[in-house]
């Protein structure tokens, strides 16, 4: 009998503010920990700062809630101390692109077979609105003193260029869609990434809700709002690489979608390789016995707790007499 | 002595000279001294010799086998009177102020010795300036000699072989000690050992060489080594290779660094012998370079909350990039290993010398009170001892523990009889399985009597809990209740009450000598050795005096401390450092000051030499409350 999405809630309140999009990423994560078939003791969900942070502890899963910025490097010690564990790496863009952008790149460099999102709201709610890293420049949000002078990074393409194998973009109120995108990185062998674009009901009021589902710009022959989000999947793009000589291009097609933004902006998978060895097949290379005695599961000592090692090759080298 | 410019092979050179006198069963004790540089700044390595077992270096050199000028005008001045030299015949005309690598300042000093000792511009005037103090001096045609092994080889190009320079001077060292050539040879091929080819060439560099020296060097040189029996086992080895092998010994399997002198040594090396014997099944450490230091703290602290012993290694400034990590690990109780290795500081300071002013750094990183332990070790014996017993401690207090060690440490060489460890035990703590959670409500930080709560492993069944760094409860959700906090920080600061409960007394302190004279050394670290010999020498004398080494520097165990020190007359604080920090904190924790000071702060470590003068100088009232060393090039 599997688990429903309920049973990975906690009796945690989720103290976001109403209208934020945190509760539909913290319900498409319930949804896909069921739908998979999970159970809440084989998955390590680690986090960031921020509103986002907090989310570990809405999520009947073994939670780290760690430092700013530092999401990666907790989820990259968890995941090669134990490669078996399910580990999801959740954060904000602040915390993802700013403060721990150097994680993001050299994280894309290892391939570790886990996920990471990143909430992508364009601000720093939980300091009150700050421009965040993913911030269009002259944008100024509510309660920014003056627009924002700085450029914005774009998530999807530094995943892209850092390495990551799967890269994908969903929407916080597109629950189902979000759940699908997250299952597919969870089950993807490799790193995965998912920016999910999220509204912040109290502190952007430039790409809010109503703004993502194209309020302003209703269709004049039918009254209908024209949503700005159109998903990639059906308009026939291929982000799957079968063969590394088609990657080069495949990357360059993703690249190329990431640099959608304003009127049409594309949602969905980007890129996806299954052929870049992950972190642990690596380490496996040099540690035959990698997967099947892991640092976390190693014995250590006997049944008497001394140690068995023996450091005879060791000291050989060093052996004067 | 052994010198010349960085990257021309002088360590390799050493490890040579010192593996062959082990070979002939002396004991030697070696110091590295390198610039932060990659080649053509002066490096060096002090190589001191005995039948008998020694634990510090000395000022005194016997023999200075010189591979440039540089060598000769920075050392010749340690040389003893009937001591030598061995310097390349075609630096014998450089003139000294001419070599592009002095800086300025050195200079200076140079100038002023010239002054005053009314010594020429050239080498060949500086050596003979120490011939007057009855130096020897070995003028070898390196080049010459190298052509002659190249034609026998039939290489054309010299400059393939010119590395071999550093062999030369071994071959004429031997020859000059007239010690046993098959036990060099015996050392090249060890050195070698993987390139067959390089060692026989430099087999013949070393016979080459000892054969010309034992020609030409017909009146012999005063000094002698001299092989001899042993019936034990040894080891040489350096302080990162010490710690890498307590590593592995004390369960760690997952080491995450970021390159940086002079802890970097260690990584390398654990990870060029990952895969580990067992008395079952084979084991492994994973060696992770991660991209800072930050990475490196906290991805070790992630593998140690999914139940791997897990620890970082560093020095001062990774230290620094570590602290939020730290404090984020003492907070939510992560059985986190750090290895520091202070180097000179503050900033980048003197990365490749020895320092010890991190302490109360050590002691007070990271934002907030949390309790960490922090061991220090004062030989490269402790090293290897402590880098095992170290996880035991994290895992039983669940808090991180620092393994403050020095570069004096890391990187000196020491002989020891082979390490005896099939005795050290595994002790994890309170550690939950599955099988123990069945049917029961975990909660990772239940308040218990000792502050201790049981810990389970990230990924066991039954166990489900959270870590945030946010004050927490006890199911490990976010809390701001004060009650909850006040209950909380108690819980986690109490447990430093069990360690200096539990901690073995011989891990807290340590004392050596008169420890009932009015006289005692307080001390921590890599000074040690210097001091144990210097009280040796002193007992001699007939003079008294204790040592009381601190090991346990956090929490101090105060009590212990202050009986040892109530009463005395003098109590000698010696440290690497400026500010005496060990001595400030026992006057902190006490109530009792040492009345002396012997520190040191050049980045040189200290010498018997210095230690026995400066103590010298307090028992016989000559010497004032704080005294600087300075010995070291």
């Amino acid at each position: 009998m599997g688990l429903k999405p309920s049973d990975f809630r906690t009796d945690v309140f989720a103290d976001w503010c109403p209208g934020c999009g945190d509760f539909g990423i913290m319900n498409g994560l319930h949804m896909a920990f069921a739908e998979l078939g999970l159970e809440p003791h084989q998955i390590v969900v680690v986090s960031g700062i921020g509103c986002s942070g907090k989310e570990a502890h809405n999520v009947k899963a073994y939670g780290v809630h760690t430092l700013h910025g530092r999401t990666l490097p907790f989820a990259t010690g968890i995941k090669v101390a134990n490669p078996h564990l399910e580990v999801l790496a959740i954060g904000g863009d602040g915390d993802g692109l700013g403060i721990g952008a150097g994680h993001f790149v050299n994280t894309g460099r290892r391939n570790l077979d886990m996920t990471y999102i990143i909430h992508n709201n364009g601000v720093y709610g939980l300091t009150k609105g700050q421009a965040s890293p993913t911030l269009q420049r002259e944008m100024q949000t509510k309660s920014l003193p003056k627009p924002n002078i700085n450029e914005a990074v774009n998530p999807v393409g530094l995943a892209i260029i850092s390495g990551y194998t799967f890269v994908a973009r969903s929407y916080a109120y597109d629950v189902r869609h979000l759940k699908e995108i997250i299952k597919q990185g969870i089950q993807h062998k490799g790193l995965a990434f998912i920016e999910c674009l999220q509204p912040c009901p109290t502190y952007n009021n430039i790409t809010t809700k109503a703004w993502y589902a194209g309020e302003d710009r209703k269709d004049p022959t039918t009254g209908k709002p024209q949503s700005r989000l159109y998903k990639l999947e059906e308009t026939g793009f291929d982000p799957n690489v079968r063969d590394w000589a088609e990657d080069f291009q495949k990357k360059m097609a993703a690249m190329d979608k990431a640099r959608e933004w304003g009127d049409r902006i594309p949602i969905g998978l980007f890129y996806k390789n299954e052929l870049e060895p992950t972190f642990q097949e690596r380490i496996s290379n040099r540690i035959p016995f990698y997967m099947n005695r892991p640092p976390a599961k190693q014995k250590l000592g006997d049944e008497n707790g001394f140690s068995t090692v023996d450091l005879t090759e060791f000291m050989e080298d060093l052996k004067t007499s | 002595m052994a010198g010349g410019a960085q990257g021309s092979g002088v360590d390799t050179a050493a490890n040579i000279f010192g593996k062959a006198c082990g070979y002939g069963g002396l004991y030697v004790f070696g110091r590295r001294e390198y610039h932060s540089n990659i080649k053509g700044l002066h490096s060096y390595f002090h190589l001191r010799i005995s039948p008998k077992e020694i634990l510090a270096n000395i000022n005194d050199v016997d023999l200075l086998a010189a591979f440039d000028a540089e060598t000769v005008v920075r050392h010749i001045n340690e040389v003893v009177s009937e001591g030598g030299v061995i310097v390349d015949s075609k630096d014998i005309n450089t003139k000294v102020l001419d070599i592009a690598t002095l800086p300025p300042e050195f200079k200076e000093e140079l100038v002023k010795f010239m002054k005053e000792n009314n010594v020429g511009e050239t080498l060949n005037d500086w050596l003979n300036h120490a011939k007057q103090k009855n130096v020897q001096v070995f003028p070898v045609p390196y080049m010459e000699l190298l052509n002659q092994i190249g034609e026998k080889l039939g290489i054309e190009k010299i400059s393939k072989i010119t590395r071999m320079i550093n062999v030369l001077t071994i071959g004429v060292s031997f020859a000059l000690f007239k010690y046993d050539r098959s036990l060099a040879e015996k050392a090249v091929r060890a050195t070698f050992s993987g390139k067959p080819k390089i060692a026989e060439m430099n087999v013949m560099a070393l016979n080459h060489a000892y054969d010309y020296t034992e020609e030409n060097f017909k009146n012999g040189f005063k000094h002698r080594l001299e092989k001899t029996a042993v019936d034990e086992k040894r080891l040489f080895l350096t302080g990162n290779q010490a710690v890498a092998m307590g590593k592995v010994l004390g369960g760690c399997r997952v080491q995450t660094y970021y390159p940086i002198t002079p802890a970097a040594d260690e990584s390398e090396y654990l990870e060029a012998h990952q895969i580990l014997k067992t008395g079952g099944e084979e084991e492994a450490i994973v060696v992770i370079q991660t991209e800072d230091e930050i990475a490196a703290v906290n991805s070790a602290s992630g593998a140690a909350l999914a139940g791997a012993r897990a620890a970082t290694s560093t020095s001062g400034p990774g230290f620094s990039l570590m602290a939020e990590g730290l404090s984020w690990a003492g907070h939510s109780e992560v059985p986190l290993v750090i290895t520091y290795y202070q180097r000179g500081a503050p900033a980048t300071g003197l990365p490749t010398r020895n320092g010890q002013a991190d302490l109360r750094f050590a002691m007070h990183a990271g934002h907030g009170e949390f309790p960490r332990i922090i061991l220090a070790s004062g030989d490269i014996q402790e090293c290897f001892y402590d880098a095992a017993k170290v996880f035991n401690l994290a895992e039983k207090y669940q808090m991180p523990v620092i393994h403050l060690l020095d570069k004096a440490m890391a990187n000196c060489s020491q002989t020891y009889p082979v390490f005896d460890y099939g005795k050290f035990k595994i002790e994890r703590g309170e550690l939950l399985t599955e099988k123990d959670l069945e049917g029961k409500e975990y909660q990772r930080f239940r308040f218990t009597e000792t502050g201790v709560s049981p810990r389970v492993v990230l990924g066991t069944k039954n166990g489900v809990h959270w870590y945030t760094g946010d004050e927490h409860n006890e199911s490990g959700h976010i809390s701001e209740e004060p009650l909850n906090r006040r209950l909380m920080v108690e819980k986690r600061m109490k447990k430093l009450e069990l360690v200096k409960k539990e901690v073995p007394v011989e891990d807290k302190l340590k004392f050596y000598g008169d420890t009932d004279s009015e006289n005692i050394v307080v001390s921590w670290g890599s000074p040690k050795g210097a001091i144990i010999e210097s009280l040796e020498k002193l007992k001699q004398e007939g003079f008294s005096l204790g040592f009381m080494q601190v090991r346990l520097v956090h929490p101090l165990p105060a009590e212990d401390v202050k009986k040892a020190l109530e009463g005395k007359k003098r109590i000698i604080d010696i440290e690497d450092n400026y500010t005496g920090q060990l001595g400030g904190i026992i006057k902190e924790k006490t109530g009792i000051a040492p009345n002396f000071h012997i520190l040191k702060y050049t980045g040189r470590p200290m010498t018997t030499t210095e230690v026995y003068g400066a103590l010298k100088a307090i028992l016989t009232d000559k010497a004032s409350e704080r005294q600087v060393l300075m010995f070291g090039s």
